[in-house]
């Protein structure tokens, strides 16, 4: 490794972060530099929908490293600046402002963006996705005017900005196409759980209900949803997932397929170029296949991997997923991904503030979304990664201790 | 700005200075100390944070709330003053304190 080499890393995200100071950790001697498009030192993205748009966090302590940490790490930051080409042969970015950045090795932590929705009216003023910084600050300051609010999408982000703007005094309507909120990633048990909470804390929740326009002539009147049915609204958020960014590695030749395609190693298929987190769409031996995630865990856990990659050791990258949503005071932990499951379990009264889902197939669990108990997270990973079959009728009793089914330490 | 002593479990010390409001887990990780890994970034919900409290100083951090305890009773490595290093916010009364930090974090 010599100290004329330069490692540039392509976004300013939770893996980026990681990325560089891995780097650094593993002996990189040459310069490092983040290039970003957002105007911000990188962030703590899940606040955002949660304790930063509901008032409860600074933009100070949104920041995922003080300044002062990437002074020690000698890391450099090309701010508010677009990357838009990689030419992989001269080793050269084209930057929007028109300068060109050398790299010897390059990573890509370029994430994902908010799926846009394409009906009338989603270019109105006070209509809002929710992925960056800036726009929770559009969603404030709409939300310190507004009475009423509809939430387009019934997934993780809509429910916990429901949750928000609802604590800060704003009416919500939230609309799901589907016929239960979450329907693509949790089982019935926690889409009616999370139903009941939203409805119990005054949100409306229409389900089977697509908007079709969003209203109003400058700013949003209301929205639209087919027949003549029409809801008020004096701000519209949208959350209907997201679109990995992966154009910039397309152009440049690297292989892309829901997603930026790497190995173990997080390799893309140009032998420089590293790339991690949202925008990756890689293997996990654990479960046996390849996945695009949208995780911090997964972005900060990749990211070590990469670096140790550009410094040439392989540190290959297998992790249990794992998520959490806060949503009033409600804390729902996630461990594992569900995808195939036959059968459910659940430990705890479901009428409750507190129980288990666990997700199965051949009594081996897969998954498990814990409300309000973090034991359970904690064992249910363990038992996840145990990969055994067990007696599932421990899971249900709340008599039995879920410990007694760890069979190795 | 209080002066904190982080001692990983190889017993490599690091004296840095944490402002007060901020935690015990964002002192850590503003100053590169690799013992906590803090994988859900100050949540307390990934338990990857747990540091011992040196118990001169165990008043001054108070004690954890329920979640937080929760969590602890899972972790194999705790002592009586373990907490999570996001939940323990930096204050005037924490200058010099000794914080230690397990050999792992899973």
């Amino acid at each position: 490794m010599s100290n004329t080499e330069s490692a540039v890393v392509i976004g300013g995200s939770h893996a980026a972060v990681q990325l560089v100071i891995s780097l650094r950790q593993n002996g990189w001697e040459g310069s490092i530099s983040i290039i970003s498009d957002e105007p911000h030192l990188p962030y703590h993205r899940p606040p955002l929908s949660k304790a930063y748009l509901a008032g409860d966090i600074s933009e100070d302590q949104l920041a995922l490293r003080a300044s002062t940490a990437y002074e020690k790490l000698d890391v450099s930051f090309k701010l508010g600046l677009t990357v838009v080409a990689i030419d992989t042969e001269n080793r050269q970015l084209q930057l929007d402002s028109g300068e060109t950045v050398h790299f010897s090795k390059l990573a890509l932590c370029t994430g994902a963006r908010a799926r846009p929705l394409a009906i009338a009216g989603a270019d109105l003023q006070a209509v809002h996705y929710l992925r960056t910084m800036d726009d929770v600050k559009g969603i404030q300051q709409s939300a310190a005017s507004a009475k009423s609010a509809v939430i387009i999408g019934g997934g993780y982000i809509g429910l916990e900005t429901a949750a928000s703007l609802t604590k800060l005094g704003v009416a919500v309507t939230v609309l799901e196409t589907e016929s239960r909120l979450l329907q693509r990633v949790a089982s019935e048990t926690t889409s009616e759980f999370y139903l009941r909470l939203h409805q119990e804390q005054g949100v409306r929740v229409k389900l089977n209900t697509q908007a079709s326009a969003i209203l109003g002539e400058t700013s949003v009147t209301g929205v639209s949803c087919g027949d003549k049915h029409i809801i008020d609204a004096d701000m519209v958020i949208i959350g209907i997932g997201v679109i990995p960014n992966t154009e910039l590695a397309k152009d440049a030749g690297l292989a892309v397929d829901n997603g930026i395609l790497v190995n173990e190693f997080a390799q893309t298929s140009h032998a420089d170029i590293v790339a991690a987190g949202d925008c990756t769409n890689h293997p996990n031996a654990l479960l046996g296949r390849t996945l695009r995630l949208e995780s911090v865990p997964n972005a900060t856990e990749q990211a070590k991997t990469a670096a140790a990659s550009l410094c040439g050791i392989e540190k290959p990258y297998s992790e249990l997923p794992w998520f959490w949503s806060d949503q009033y005071d409600v804390k729902l932990q996630i461990a594992g991904i569900n995808q195939g499951y036959t059968d459910v379990a659940i430990r705890g009264d479901k009428t409750s503030r507190s129980f288990t889902v666990f997700y199965l197939n051949n009594s081996k669990i897969l998954a498990a979304d814990c409300i309000n108990r973090p034991k359970d997270f904690m064992l249910a990973k363990k038992l996840i990664l145990q990969n055994k079959s067990i007696d599932t009728t421990v899971l249900a009793d709340e008599t039995a201790e879920l410990k007694t089914l760890i069979t190795e330490q | 700005m209080p002066v904190i002593n982080y001692i990983e479990a190889d017993g490599t010390e690091y004296s840095v200075n944490v402002a007060e409001g901020v935690s015990l887990m964002q002192g850590a990780l503003d100053n590169m100390i690799d013992g906590i890994i803090a994988e859900c970034g100050g949540c307390c919900v990934c338990c990857t944070c747990h540091c011992m409290i040196d118990p001169a100083w165990s008043d001054a951090a108070g004690s954890a709330a329920a979640d937080e305890a929760e969590m602890l009773e899972m972790v194999d490595n705790t002592e009586e003053t373990s907490r999570l290093a996001c939940q323990v916010k930096v204050t005037s009364a924490m200058e010099g304190m000794v914080v230690r930090l397990p050999e792992s974090q899973y």
